[in-house]
């Protein structure tokens, strides 16, 4: 058994020359990088935290985009054996408070003894920490040391045991900072082992992807599979991909990509705006694994996805599916590497009224699921009813797991580690069923919307908003209605005010939504103000945002 | 000219993207470095600049830097025209 540091190690005495990683970045030449320089590069940085006195064990966050910085600073971090834990960047739309509020609470919980972002962003960064913090220094990416060669026999990173904590990864909003997933060398290597089985990685694979790092999908699937395992990864910024989607085909093109992870909501983007001439000459008929993972998976969606690219060489049998969650590391399931994804069409009303996916005959009133695949090799599924015993195959009901890939623990956080487990099984809070042993996923328990693969705890919009002016505690239900055309959720927002006059409102929905924008980076839309005893109450007088969410759909858009 | 092409990208942004047909998007309101127009947002921004004035935007240009209000936006375009 090894870790991060013996397989980078191993990488360097035996292919220092190959290709690990190319950084695309918009309006600039490409960037590539070999297994040498990427190692040179994180060298220096490890001795630039030996030198500020950090010691191995201890946490330092990472505040930094996609760059070469970046991938020094992760790597340079994992050979001192310290545990690198990536918070998103400032972006424009968030307010500099609220990142600052966001950034103390990841300090407060994780302790971290090191910061390391770039110079403009420093002082954002030492506004966030106070007097007594654990942080010992902020360290700048221009101070590193440069590039030297990693003298592997006193690298502390080769002394971590496999069972010590490698990394942290957290969601976004004030509550998913505060639960960081803590993973251990052998949980990750355990999770790459079978996961890469799953895949038939191979060493034609080259892994194209424009996924933020601090999202499990990124960082896992899409940064330490590959550059561990010795897979070309080609990089771009989620900022790049986002204003010209067709940059994914491109680089798919250029560089013979084979294996790419997109949330649903990518499928449908892509699909809506590319443009004809940014495809011209492109030709997709490398891509061999696209997994649809993080957010639902719609059959609506890679129908779109299929239908828009196929002229350009896309294959069907290149859409496969994953069910993945970052307390397992990544996968779960995959499905369609070896055989199609299998489309189970089964019958709307038996779903939802007796929670049951039967099977349909007839093409009216059915839903198409997709299926999510097997359960990879290190993980056992079971789907359960709320005594936890075993429902029969087809019946809905909570998914949950056991693996070796498994979190040590939330960190530093033992009350939430305890809740999360029952009898040795990981309670997932997604619903779902068993046929034929492959897993489909249906919806959730937890009150969680995932926007564009993003996890978005409605409590802290709720609180956010109570923020305003006109609007009271326990007044105000936020909850998410899936979007057809955007193949994503979206956020929506019920409020009960006082003023019954519409320009007052508008004022008071106005501010709702700045407010929740310029809080949480969602960008939120869809505002609905009511009357006093609008909303739906539990007996303990808590707002009940299931509830509310159906009176909205039936009473507000008229579902 | 100006104040029409102002008026016409007002409309476009406050129904297509905003969703609120009713919102007033004043020429020197901050759209992007506020948070009005979110990033996913841009590339229909983009597009729509494209297939109504006929001519192209960059991506690398779809920032706060290059253009954050719709005076500068349609200085922009003018200057392409």
């Amino acid at each position: 058994m090894s870790t991060f540091s013996h397989l980078l190690h191993q990488q360097y005495l035996h292919t220092p020359d190959r290709n690990a990683l190319t950084l695309l970045r918009a309006g600039q030449p490409d960037l590539p990088l070999t297994v040498r320089e990427l190692l040179q590069g994180s060298a220096g940085v490890a001795q630039t935290l030996a030198h500020h006195g950090i010691q191995p064990g201890e946490v330092v966050i990472l505040i930094l985009q996609h760059s070469l910085e970046h991938a020094f600073a992760y790597f340079g971090t994992i050979l001192h054996g310290a545990i690198p834990s990536i918070m998103p960047f400032l972006t424009e739309k968030l307010l500099p408070e609220r990142y600052r509020a966001d950034l103390a609470a990841l300090v407060g919980v994780t302790q971290p003894s090191a910061i390391i972002t770039y110079p403009e962003f420093e002082g954002e960064v030492r506004a966030a920490l106070g007097e007594g913090s654990s942080v010992r220094v902020v360290l700048l990416s221009t101070e590193m040391d440069p590039p030297c060669e990693p003298d592997f026999a006193s690298l502390p990173g080769l002394q971590r045991s496999p069972e010590d904590i490698v990394l942290l990864q957290h969601s976004s909003g004030t509550t998913g900072l505060q639960k960081g997933v803590a993973l251990s060398h052998r949980a990750v290597l355990n999770q790459l082992e079978s996961y890469s089985r799953r895949l038939q990685l191979n060493e034609a694979d080259v892994l194209v992807s424009w996924l933020p790092l601090y999202h499990d999908m990124g960082l896992i699937a899409g940064f330490l599979m590959p550059l561990l395992l010795g897979i070309p990864l080609v990089l771009m910024s989620p900022f790049d991909w986002v204003r010209n989607p067709a940059r994914l085909m491109q680089a798919v093109s250029k560089y013979r990509g084979t294996l790419s992870w997109l949330p649903n909501f990518a499928y449908n983007f892509c699909a809506q705006k590319t443009r004809d001439r940014d495809l011209e000459g492109v030709d997709l008929s490398s891509w061999r694994a696209i997994s649809n993972c993080s957010e639902p998976m719609r059959y609506e969606s890679h129908q779109a996805f299929l239908a828009r690219f196929a002229p350009y060489g896309l294959r069907p049998e290149a859409l496969c599916t994953c069910y993945a969650m970052a307390e397992n590391v990544f996968a779960v399931t995959q499905g369609g590497i070896t055989e199609p994804v299998t489309v189970d069409v089964i019958d709307r009303e038996a779903m939802q009224v007796e929670r049951v996916a039967r099977p349909a005959f007839t093409d009216e009133a059915v839903i198409h699921m997709l299926s999510a695949g097997r359960p990879i090799e290190n993980v056992e599924v079971r789907v359960v009813d709320e005594h936890g015993h075993d429902v029969p195959e087809r019946k809905i009901g909570e998914v949950c797991l056991r693996s070796n890939s498994m979190l040590t623990e939330y960190y530093h956080r033992p009350d939430a580690t305890a809740k999360a487990f029952r009898s040795g099984w990981y309670l997932t809070g997604d619903y779902g069923y068993l046929a034929a042993g492959e897993l489909y996923v249906t919806g959730r328990k937890k009150d969680l919307i995932i926007v564009g693969g993003k996890n978005i705890h409605p409590q802290d919009l709720e609180e956010l908003a109570m923020t305003v002016p006109g609007v009271h505690a326990g007044r105000v239900v936020v909850f998410g209605i899936f979007n057809d055309e955007q193949g994503t959720e979206e956020v929506y927002l019920v409020a009960e005010v006082d003023p019954e006059d519409p320009a007052a409102r508008e004022q008071i929905a106005d501010q709702i939504r700045q407010t929740i924008t310029r809080g949480s980076a969602v960008a939120l839309r869809h505002v609905h103000l009511v009357n006093k005893h609008w909303l739906v109450k539990t007996s303990s007088g808590k707002t009940a945002r299931g509830a509310n969410r159906e009176k909205y759909i039936k009473e507000v858009l008229g579902q | 000219m100006s104040a029409e092409m102002i008026t016409s990208m007002a409309e476009y942004l406050a129904k297509n993207i905003l969703k609120q047909p009713q919102r007033v998007i004043r020429p020197d309101e901050p759209l992007i470095s506020s948070g009005l127009i979110d990033s996913f947002s841009l590339v229909d921004l983009g597009l729509y600049v494209e297939d109504t004035f006929g001519v192209r935007l960059e991506d690398t240009e779809l920032n706060a830097e290059t253009f954050d209000t719709l005076t500068q936006l349609v200085e922009l375009v003018k200057g392409r025209m």
